[in-house]
């Protein structure tokens, strides 16, 4: 894979193109981006037709070792690698350890082993199997294995010295049986860095990976309500001065609108899209505004869960604050979302977000969704993931737009909310 | 076929010259449809899981509502905001609606039925329902369906006893009431279902007395429900047997394959059923030769789809091995199954009919016979029996 830049700004981000990715060196995914999240190459709730409602979707699906891990005897049975395998066509496909949206228990890393979670509980992984999974999964590309359980506020010292220690330990044995086995030739590896909340681990960890032969960098640890922005801007901004600007970094567990916005403001190029899926599990339709263009027309509209939100914010109590809630708390909603829910939406013949041109946008109405999360209908989640995905994927296109055309501020404002999200009423 | 404002009509393509079965079109308000035909079921306003688009893509041309659920949750009153049932899930198709009868009946404790209606107590809030002729017929012109049911006394099959007379007679009843309770009589077109349990001549007398009112099809109901086979069968045939040639006859519940086709020989144009959309969701794939319970380990490295020779998306695209992992991970397993099992029933049906039009319909039972099951005694005693009685008998 090759990156390249067109604008790199210090403290205000980088834009460009990742080509040349996957076997055949024919795809590209721009920067800054995101993933296609999905649990076992499904994106959740859609099958091939429901998916291809949608355009514009990322070039690199993202399969987790979560879910293939159990797999393994079968896919080494099958032979032809995962993609063929869950009858994937025309994408790159990334392996990473694990599901973003499902964060799993701590305790059980070991100097020589970490372990995933299936269905069926935890398997455990030395870099030998890890390894023996990526030979047959065949993905285009994936990150080492890496001892990442360092978000729990209250990590010692000594832990995040050693998962630094263990994850570069990881990374030269997987590297070397990488560069030794003909079924990854043309496969990309990228090196993952540590640190916990330590800013010297971080540097230290940053500063040793760069010097082996990986295609990018995933940064670990830094997952949502593991620490505030604050912490995780500076950490991420010292860590990505020691790795080279030429090579992508990939930041993991970070989804929420906002946070995306500051860390790519500090030097993150990919994220993984499972925010879109969370938003669903919790009955919710993204909702953000993120146009800026300069029609005032256009520019001058808030989108309607602005008015909502407020409302909402004082009725359940919730606020969001950074740093308040745990990774293991991934249901709370969030300010850029809509809750169907709300018996306020049992008579909206409005569409999810107006404007929106999704499936469920053009053929749907805010009361048919609530019709169906109320009376628990499988059809709600079907819905609410084209639409999330299209909304989510529809703000990296815009994010990339105002990079490029210097209104990087303008979308801030609008997608945080003037002035903490009370703007203009409008019906 | 000169009827009261009725919308619906019925054009013979094909008789079958050996059994009773028939191909037609059913010409209704949105849409024509080829019969025999199989309607799958969407309870709440939706087929599980599935778009309207991909059941449009499957080749569906109606499918049911449930007026029961949909008259709680949301209720009569905002669907008809939303611009009917048609309006609220943006089904362009035709849609037919139970009249709530059979959900009273079976999902809900302490209901009383009397001479007015159906009294219940909402499994939502406690309060007490009253669901009368006049009020299912007035949910479902809110529904805006193109087909209704009148609201029957339903008694459960295997009942026997002056309830039964009883609840046929009211039944009849309560077609009339229904009839003239329809506001709607040029758009929506009220079916009236056929009573009497198992005993032939109380079916018989409610043929006689319902084919006498001008209703544009009629149901076979009070079946389906656990009573013998035998039993089964012969109430169906015995029905077929009396109601009018140019009218369509809707056999409720029925929607196993072996009595799918064997109804067809016996003269139903119209079927509905929860099993193929519901026993998807377990994992459980229908298949010429039975079912393929997909989460079964067995599976876990066949590397086929589940029938290499269906042409749905599902078995286009993934195979066994695949969709029984996925079932570990995500929901979109279930809507693979159930994409497939709904395209297994809508092409059994689009068989059945080309075989009675290209009239070799008791060829095409012989075959799926021979398919179904590994040997000729294992053929259901009473399929055997059935076809027998329309001239088809079975090796």
């Amino acid at each position: 894979m090759k990156l390249e830049l067109s604008r790199v700004v210090q403290g205000r981000g980088r834009l460009g193109v990742l080509k040349e990715l996957g076997k055949t060196g024919q795809h590209s995914l721009e920067v800054p981006g995101c993933l296609l999240h999905t649990h076992l190459g499904a994106v959740p709730h859609l099958t091939r037709d429901t998916l291809h409602t949608l355009s514009n979707l990322p070039s690199v699906t993202q399969v987790t070792l979560s879910n293939i891990a159990e797999h393994q005897e079968v896919l080494e049975e099958f032979k032809d690698g995962f993609r063929r395998f869950a009858g994937l066509h025309n994408t790159v496909l990334y392996c990473s350890l694990h599901d973003p949206a499902t964060p799993c228990p701590t305790g059980y890393n070991t100097t020589k082993t970490v372990s995933v979670w299936g269905s069926g509980g935890r398997i455990e992984l030395t870099v030998a199997k890890f390894m023996a999974l990526q030979k047959t999964v065949q993905p285009d590309w994936y990150q080492s294995m890496a001892d990442g359980e360092t978000w729990q506020s209250g990590t010692s010292r000594k832990r995040v010295r050693k998962s630094v220690d263990r994850t570069l330990a990881h990374l030269d044995e997987c590297l070397l049986v990488h560069q030794n086995s003909q079924e990854l030739e043309g496969v990309e590896v990228f090196g993952v860095v540590e640190g916990g909340d330590i800013l010297e681990e971080r540097v230290r960890s940053g500063r040793e990976t760069a010097k082996r032969p990986v295609a990018g960098f995933c940064l670990d640890g830094l997952q949502t309500g593991s620490m505030d922005q604050a912490l995780r801007t500076q950490l991420i901004t010292a860590v990505t001065k020691e790795l080279p600007e030429d090579k992508p970094r990939l930041l993991q567990g970070v989804g929420r609108p906002d946070e995306v916005l500051a860390c790519v403001e500090a030097g993150v190029d990919l994220f993984e899209s499972f925010f879109p899926f969370q938003a669903t599990e919790r009955g919710c339709a993204l909702c953000f505004g993120f146009d800026v263009s300069s029609d005032p027309e256009l520019a001058g509209r808030a989108p309607p869960a602005v008015v909502e939100l407020a409302e909402e914010k004082t009725a359940s109590g919730e606020t969001r604050q950074n740093g308040d809630s745990n990774p293991a708390d991934q249901s709370r909603m969030t300010s850029f979302e809509i809750d169907l829910k709300d018996k306020r939406h049992r008579d909206d013949f409005r569409p999810l977000v107006e404007g929106c041109g999704c499936y469920c946008c053009v053929n749907h109405q805010r009361a048919y969704l609530h019709h169906l999360l109320v009376t628990n209908e499988l059809l709600a989640g079907v819905l609410l993931m084209i639409h999330n995905t299209a909304h989510y994927h529809a703000f990296f296109r815009a994010l990339r737009e105002a990079l490029a055309n210097d209104k990087l501020d303008v979308l801030k404002r609008r997608v945080l909310g003037e002035g903490g999200g009370q703007t203009e009423r409008n019906e | 076929l000169a009827g009261r404002c009725s919308r619906v009509t019925l054009r013979l393509v094909a008789e079958c010259s050996v059994t009773k079965a028939r191909a037609c079109d059913l010409i209704l308000p949105h849409c024509a449809v080829s019969t025999p035909v199989f309607m799958p079921v969407g309870t709440q306003g939706t087929l599980k899981g599935i778009t309207v688009d991909q059941l449009e893509g499957l080749g569906c041309q109606i499918c049911l509502g449930n007026t029961y659920h949909l008259g709680m949750r949301p209720g009569p009153d905002l669907i008809e905001k939303a611009n009917g049932l048609h309006g609220f899930m943006n089904w362009k198709r035709n849609l037919l609606t139970d009249s709530g009868g059979f959900q009273m009946v079976s999902l809900v404790e302490l209901s009383e039925v009397t001479e007015e209606g159906v009294k219940f107590k909402s499994p939502y809030d406690g309060e007490e329902i009253l669901l009368s002729p006049e009020k299912s017929i007035s949910i479902q012109n809110s529904l805006g369906s193109d087909i209704m049911m009148q609201l029957d006394d339903v008694v459960s099959s295997t009942v026997t006893g002056p309830r039964v007379e009883e609840a046929m007679h009211r039944s009849i009843r309560w077609l009339d009431r229904c009839i003239a309770a329809n506001k709607n009589p040029d758009k929506q077109n009220l079916f009236a279902i056929i009573q009497g349990g198992l005993n032939a001549e109380l079916r018989k007398v409610c043929l006689e007395e319902m084919t006498q009112r001008d209703v544009p099809g009629f149901a076979i109901g009070g079946l389906s429900g656990g009573e013998e086979k035998d039993d089964f069968w012969r109430m169906v045939t015995l029905s077929t047997d009396h109601l009018p040639r140019e009218k369509p006859r809707y056999l409720m519940g029925v929607g196993y394959a072996v009595d799918l086709v064997v109804c067809v020989a016996l003269g139903c144009d119209m079927f509905d059923c929860v099993f193929p959309t519901r026993t998807a969701r377990f994992g459980s794939a229908l298949v010429p030769w039975g079912s393929l319970q997909v989460k079964q380990k067995q599976y876990a490295k066949d590397f086929q789809p589940i029938d290499p020779e269906c042409q749905c998306p599902t078995c286009r695209q993934h195979s066994r091995a695949y969709l029984h992992a996925l079932f570990k991970s995500d929901t979109a397993a279930m809507h693979h199954i159930t994409i497939h099992n709904i395209a297994y029933q809508l092409t059994l049906m689009c068989s059945v009919r080309q075989s009675i039009v290209d009239g070799c319909f008791p060829e095409f039972i012989r075959t799926f016979m021979k398919r179904m099951f590994p040997s000729r005694d294992q053929y259901p005693g009473w399929a055997v029996d059935a076809l027998a009685s329309v001239n088809v008998p079975l090796e």
